[in-house]
Parts: C-alpha cells; structure tokens; sequence
C-alpha cells in the first residue's frame, strides 16, 4: 500500500488509529468464517463520523478501494479486505445518539454493539428485535449491510423491517440521507434498498431504528421428537394453524449433544432427534391460549414431551443452548462452516433428510440448529481446515446442500448474506439480467466500484447493462 | 403513432391484445411478462412514451403518451402454498378476487389499501398505499417476497423470490415497491400470506378529534396488540363526529382479554360491530378515500398527528382523512386542491420533516408536483440515476419530482 495514503489516514484519525505492520493487521484477516482468508493493505478506524467521512473522501482521492468492517462477526467472508484496499473499521463509532421512547426510535453510530442497543432501551420497556446469534458482539451497522436475522425475526422481521432512516456516506465521500424517522418513506424506498447492500453502497453513519414494546409476557416451550421428519412437520401444523411464534427454532440430535456435552447444557434430551424451541410472545390471555393450541399440536405431531417455561431464568435456561449452539459446536473440531439456507417451510422434511444423504456421502460432521419458522437452515459442518482433503469435501457438500435447496425453490442465504462465500451461487437463483441490474444498481451508489469490491455479484455471470453518468446534485434539493 | 407502428405492437401480440382508450389512444393489453417486454421494447426502440394502467381505478388515465398498456389481462393466481403461506400471481390480478382466492384456503393476504375492490395488486405494490392494517402488519413493503418487473428499455428483471427470508444480493424489491412505476412495471409478484385469524373483532369510539387522539395514545402507551387504530374524519366515516377504529385479531381468548383491556383503558365508549358490519364499515373507508380527486399521504408519527392534521386542515382543508393513530403513524387526505395550496403545503411539511406523497391526483397536478416532490440531501442524484438505469430513454411517463419552477 502507498505510504502516502497510509500518512493521508494517519492525518485524519492520529497513527494510533492506523494499522500496517503485519502482527497488527492479522485479526483482520478473517471474519466469522473460517474458509477465506485476506490481509488488508492498512486498517484504519476512524473515531467520529467527521473523521469517517475524510477518510472516505481521502480513499476517493487516491482512487483506493476500501471495505468496511463492523465486528468482524460476519459469516460470508463479507468484510475481508485485500492488500490493494483499506479496512475501514468501525468500532469505534459506538455511541447511541438518541432513544426516544415516545416516538419509538433510536439513532445509533453503526458500531454499536447489537445488545447493547435493547440493554439502553430497556429501563423504557422497549427492544430492538432483530437478534443475531453474534448480538453480544455484531454491530448494528453490520447488521443493516448483512440484512441480519435472528430467532426472534420470524414474527417481528428482520433488520429491513426496522430500520427507518439512514445518513450514508456513499463511497466518493458525499452524504445522502436515505428514508425519513417519521411514519413513512421520502421518496423511492432507498432504505430498503440499502439495507443488505453488503457495504457496497456505501457506510451508515447513522442508523434511526424502530424499537417496539417488551412483550407483556412471554412462553418457551421445549419439546423433543423422535424424528426430525415430525419435528419439521410441527412445524408447519403450527404455522397453518394461525399462530406466529415469536421464535420457532429447531435443533437436531447432532446439535443437542453438543451443546449437552459442553458448558452451556440447557437440560435438551440428548436422546432425541430433534428437538424444538418455540417462544410465544403478546399479551397473558393470547399468550395462554397459543399455548394450549401448540402443546396440542406438538403432540398430535409425535413430540415425546412438551416443556413450558414462563419464568425468565428457565426460559434463558432453554434459551442458551440454543444462542450459544455455535459456540458448543467448537469442542467438535476447530472449525465450523456455518451455512445458511431458506426453503419453504412445507419442504424441511425432505430438505433436512437430503442434507443427511449429503453428510453421509461426504462423511462430515453435520449438526443443524435453524430458524425452523422461517425456513432458515444452518447445517453447519464442523472440520479442520488444516486437512486438505477435509476442506475440500466440506466445500462440495456446501455446493450440493445449496443446490439442494435451491431446487425446491429456496434461496442461497436467509440472513449471512453473499459476500465472498456465496458469490458463485448467486447464479443459481438469479438470471443474468437480474445479476445485471443489481450490478448497474450498484454503479449508482458507487461508479467507480471501490466499495467491497469482488463480492456479492459473479461479475462474468452479470448481463451488461449501461451505466448512467453522475450528475451533480440539483441546487433544488431539500434537507 | 403511426399505423406502421401499431402494426408492430399488433403483430407482437396479436389483434385481441390492441383496444383504443377513451380518447383514441391505442392500449396495449398484454396478458404476459414476455409480451409486456415486447412492448416495452418497441417503446424504448422508437421512443414512445407509455401510459401503465393497472385497473384503472386508481389513478385517472391520463399521462401523456404514445401508448398505453394496460396490466388488467395479467389477472391469474400462478400459485397459492398454504403450508408455506405463499401466493404468486400477475400484477393485474384484483384485489377482492384474490382475497376470494386466497379465502378458499384459509388465507389472507394482510393488507388493506385505499380504493375499490377490483383495484389491482400491482397498483398497490407500485404506489406502496398500505391501509389502517399497516399498524399490525407492516407497510407494503413487508408483504413482497418477489417480483417480475419489466424495465423501460423491456429487459425482464426477477428480485426475490419465494421464501419469507431471502437476503441473497441486493433488494431491488423494495425499490419497485412505493416507485410509482418510474423504475419498471411490475408484471409479477409473490407475496407473503397469513392465515385466517380465527376471531376478527371491530370496535370503533365517536367523538372530538383530540379526544380520540389522545385516547390513541393512551392505548398505545398501555401496549395493547391492536392490528389497526385507524383514525376517520367525519367526512370519510359518513358520521357526525371523528371515529376511532379498531380491529382485534387472534385467538378468541386473546381477543376477548384484549377487548375487556381496551375498555378498561378508555375514557370513550366502543361499539362492536357485527362481522357484517365491520366488514361493511371497512370497505366503505377504504372505498372513500376516492371521494376527492386527489389522496396525499404525509409521513407523521402520532406525537405529531393533532399539529400535522391542523397544518392539513388549514392550508387545504379537513377533508376525508384517515390517520394512523397507533404507533406507525402516517395521514392519508383526500379532497380538492390546486397546485398552490399542495406546495404550499409541502413546503410547511417539510420544515417539519414531514414527508408528502402525492398518492393520488390529475395529470396535471402529478406532472407539477411530482409523487415524491423533492428529496433529502444527496437523494435526487441517486434516483435520477437509478431512472436512467431503469428508464434509459424516458419511456415510462412518471412524473416523481416537482417541475423544477416549482420547488
């Protein structure tokens, strides 16, 4: 990397905030998944939304391509960054601008801290929904650029669903701010847009998020099956029957066991071959009811037991297994693929048993735990990177499983997004003209192409689509 | 347009597919995603500007044009998955048969915009006009799984899919959904179902505006799960005093528990309405929202409803309002207004910070003030750029932004 652009950095933020030599950079070779790997030429983390904006304008003049990076919780390979860019890092920008509880919104700096979010609005019986696994560490400026979920998405939606307005700093350095804090858009939806855009339209440096109420109460109930089949099953009897869990998780034997075998054991039969999480949320009476129709429906399902916790410490009990899932996976083997997958709900039963066939052919160590409700699948294939063979057997089966769902007319990613990981699948359920348009969209926010470069679109699977020069903006234009 | 060009739009769909509007103006009526394609395609070739029409029961057909194209052949149900809760269909597909549709399999489509019946999905989706069920169940936005859409140039473009989950590349959904069609015309779409609540209550409180505002927000503040909280001026709810309404969905013990709680926490009485009643009451609001030539839609949250509604009141004047009087606010007018007295208010509005959408209106006041008006900072670069890439040559006769003289 250019050492004048290393010092033009080192300007704006002070040389503590700029990162080159190698020992420095290596935490930033890797985001949460482990099958790619990049050094990043420099690390930059920029400490206020004025520095943020000079460094990008800084990277703009000297024509340097840049990635933006949150936590580093990503699990698409996302946020790596090669040695011909800069790493933006935004960690630092972590503060809550505001929590207005009468009008139900929030402004945060897009390095906070998903949980910490809900733990400020709290003490005003309100939360921020979306609830990624990684929430104790992801941000939520990572968040908006992954389109994040979370158990808790299958009634309330995903990160789309609750962001309002946005100040972006698009890739030249220019600031637009996107979408409006009151109760409805400001022109074309550009919010909606920009959310899952995967940094490649440019960095949030101001996210308005909706916040809604605490539930008035809340259930978790536990119940275990002796085949996965039932257990998919329920879950489709669930949904038919009008109820819409708040949360509605499965886990298979694989998973159970390790989570049973390790520090965070939430008390799952490790007998049985799946077992099911489902969390009602809303008022007593609703909540009450539901309860006795799910219990009804598990059962006639095949579920062996059926548990019901009301009380907060058995429902974080019941809970923890299934949020630090991934974490217990890591006694398996020193790596973890954590796919991710969607099909529609009614063919779990026989996409599950075909990811079976899949282990079996590969013979890998697959455990699944996913947001069943949603059709949102996580085979997560533990491994060894280290033995080559493994990593390639581990690459095939992600191939097949993708295709797999794909053909029972799902999608290639439910909540982790394309990144680097997913990019020669998007040809699998997108055609050329779409891939196309996604790329001339893209060229919109960022023509010369500098932010994220290399992910998201297989660019030779793109049909051309021409490109519209930039303009300046109209003198007319209004805050 | 010259005969030799309707013979190539003739040739491309055939005789049954070409019909003359009211004033002469031929009218393509394509009944597929290709031959909307060829037409759209002719259109960029030779520079034509195109009129989309959906049903024809939303905004007047009046947008200058070479041709117009109608969407109203698009009308088949593709799909319907129960277990899944979803459904595909074409754009031109009315609202009221999918509703039947849909009912036959103990589903519904959660969404009740503005207009009549026969109104078709794909102006819904296009104009984004979501009704007072947007309290429980989200703007139109959050129904859209996928789309079909046909670019100004005809290139054939499919976002989404048909999972309720899907964050595979970008979401060029929710730019077509709200563009007005300035980015594409939608031919297909693939929307997100529920199942049929199995009690549906409607209960609705009459008195002064503020009081029923401010007993809004006492029901907001006592957190009950109301699925709408629709506000109604006198005009709109055909009653001599404001109406509040409200639609309870659920399990019968949920909604029962919810109704004792809503009565509890009013100073006002409710009056139940039967389901033939409620039923009734809410297809004549949405039905009378086309009692004036031009619907706004302003974006006001409820601590700003009472300033914003006298801000509408006094530049236009109190008109058939609806309002969202819960917690995702928003104001729905319609009535008569000029040019003037739209800026006018425009203007005021957006010293507040408060969005407004022309959703509705004459050629005339479209072409002038646009849908959209202006934008924030750093925006209209971005959307002219994004029409350029959708409508290279202009052939999609959308007007989103005022006349600049106008501004």
């Amino acid at each position: 990397m250019n050492a004048g652009v290393r010092e033009a950095l080192e300007r704006i933020v002070g040389p503590r905030w700029v990162r080159h030599r190698r020992a420095e950079l290596a935490t930033y070779t890797m985001d949460g998944l482990p099958t790619h790997e990049e050094w990043p030429g420099i690390v930059v983390l920029p400490g206020t939304r004025e520095e943020l904006i000079a460094v990008l304008r800084a990277l703009h003049a000297a024509e340097v391509p840049f990635v933006a990076r949150g936590a580093g919780t990503g699990l698409s390979g996302g946020a790596l960054a090669g040695e011909a860019m800069v790493l933006v890092t935004l960690t630092r920008l972590n503060r809550i601008l505001q929590v207005d509880p009468v009008r139900r919104r929030a402004v945060v700096e897009p390095g906070v801290v998903n949980a910490r979010l809900s733990d400020a609005t709290q003490p005003f019986g309100l939360q921020y929904v979306p609830d990624p696994s990684s929430q104790t560490a992801c941000t939520i400026g990572g968040n908006v650029a992954e389109n994040a979920g979370g158990p808790h998405c299958l009634k309330a939606g995903v990160t789309t669903n609750h962001i309002v307005e946005l100040e972006v700093i698009l890739p030249d350095g220019s600031l637009a701010r996107l979408g409006s804090a009151h109760g409805d858009q400001w022109g074309p939806d550009l919010v909606g847009l920009f959310v899952g855009s995967e940094g490649m339209f440019g960095i949030a440096c101001a996210i308005t998020v909706k916040l809604e109420p605490v539930p008035a109460a809340i259930r978790t109930l536990l119940a275990d099956f002796m085949s996965v089949r039932a257990a998919s099953e329920a879950v489709s009897a669930i949904i038919a029957a009008g109820v819409v869990p708040a949360a509605l998780e499965m886990m298979d034997r694989a998973c159970v066991q390790a989570v049973e075998s390790s520090i965070y054991a939430a008390g799952y039969p490790t007998d049985a071959a799946a077992v099911l999480l489902v969390e009602l949320d809303g008022q007593p009476e609703a909540v009450a009811s539901e309860d006795v129709l799910v219990q009804r429906l598990l059962l006639a399902a095949g579920a062996r037991h059926v548990r019901s916790a009301t009380e907060a410490g058995e429902r974080a009990r019941l809970w923890q297994g299934r949020k630090k899932a991934f974490g217990a996976m890591g006694r398996i083997a020193p790596d973890l693929a954590v796919q991710d997958a969607v099909v529609p709900r009614s063919t779990l039963p026989d996409i599950l048993e075909r990811i079976d066939a899949i282990r079996r052919h590969y013979d890998l160590y697959i455990s699944n735990v996913f947001h069943a409700g949603d059709g949102n699948l996580h085979p997560n294939i533990s491994f060894d990177r280290r033995d080559a063979d493994l990593a390639t057997r581990v690459k095939e089966a992600s191939r097949d499983i993708m295709a797999a769902c794909v053909a029972v007319g799902g999608s290639i990613t439910g909540e982790h997004g394309v990144g680097k990981d997913k990019m020669d699948y998007m040809p699998l359920i997108f055609d050329a003209e779409t891939l196309g348009a996604m790329q001339a969209v893209r060229r919109v926010f960022d023509p010369a192409e500098r932010a994220n470069p290399g992910k998201v679109l297989p660019v030779h699977a793109c049909r051309e689509w021409h490109c519209v020069p930039a303009t300046r903006e109209p003198l007319a234009a209004i805050r | 347009m010259s005969d030799s060009l309707l013979a190539q739009v003739r040739d491309a769909l055939g005789a049954d597919a070409i019909e003359r509007d009211p004033q002469g103006l031929p009218r393509a009526v394509p009944d597929s995603t290709d031959a909307v394609a060829q037409v759209v395609g002719l259109a960029h070739e030779h520079g034509w500007k195109l009129r989309v029409e959906g049903r024809g029961t939303w905004f007047p057909a009046d947008a200058p044009a070479d041709l117009a194209l109608s969407t109203r052949a698009l009308d088949a149900v593709e799909f319907v998955s129960p277990a899944d809760l979803v459904a595909g269909m074409k754009a031109g597909m009315p609202l009221e048969l999918l509703r039947r549709r849909l009912g036959d399999d103990g589903m519904w489509l959660a969404l009740d915009p503005p207009g009549r019946p026969e109104r078709s999905i794909g102006s819904v989706l296009a104009t984004a006009t979501a009704g007072p069920l947007r309290q429980g169940f989200g703007p139109v936005r959050d129904h859209v799984l996928g789309l079909t859409v046909v670019t100004g140039e005809g290139r054939v473009v499919r976002p989404g899919g048909r999972v309720v989950k899907n964050v595979a590349g970008f979401d060029l959904t929710k730019l077509q959904v709200g563009g007005f069609g300035a980015f594409g015309i939608i031919t297909e779409c693939t929307l997100r179902l529920r199942a049929v609540p199995r009690a549906d209550r409607t209960l609705i409180a009459r008195g002064p505006r503020d009081h029923l505002t401010s007993l809004a927000r006492a029901l907001t503040a006592a957190r009950l799960s109301l699925s709408t909280l629709e506000l109604f001026s006198p005009a709109i709810a055909a009653e001599s005093d404001w109406v509040l309404a409200v639609r309870l969905l659920g399990t019968d013990e949920g909604v029962l528990a919810e109704t004792g709680r809503l009565e509890a926490a009013s100073d006002l009485p409710w009056s139940p309405l039967s389901h033939e009643r409620a039923a009734s009451f809410w297809h004549l609001a949405a039905r009378a929202v086309l009692g004036g030539l031009v619907t706004l839609r302003l974006g006001a949250l409820q601590d700003g409803l009472d300033d914003t509604l006298d801000l509408v009141a006094g530049v236009l004047d109190e008109g058939l309002v609806t309002a969202g009087a819960g917690s995702t606010g928003g104001i729905r007018w319609s009535g008569e207004a000029n040019v003037a007295a739209l800026r006018s208010l425009r203007r005021s509005a957006a010293a507040r910070e408060i969005p407004v959408t022309l959703e509705r209106a004459p050629w005339d006041l479209r072409h002038a003030l646009g849908h959209f008006g202006a934008y924030r900072e750093g925006v209209s670069q971005l959307v002219g750029r994004l029409r350029g890439t959708f409508d290279p040559s202009g052939v999609l006769s959308v007007a989103l932004e005022a006349e600049p003289d106008g501004r």
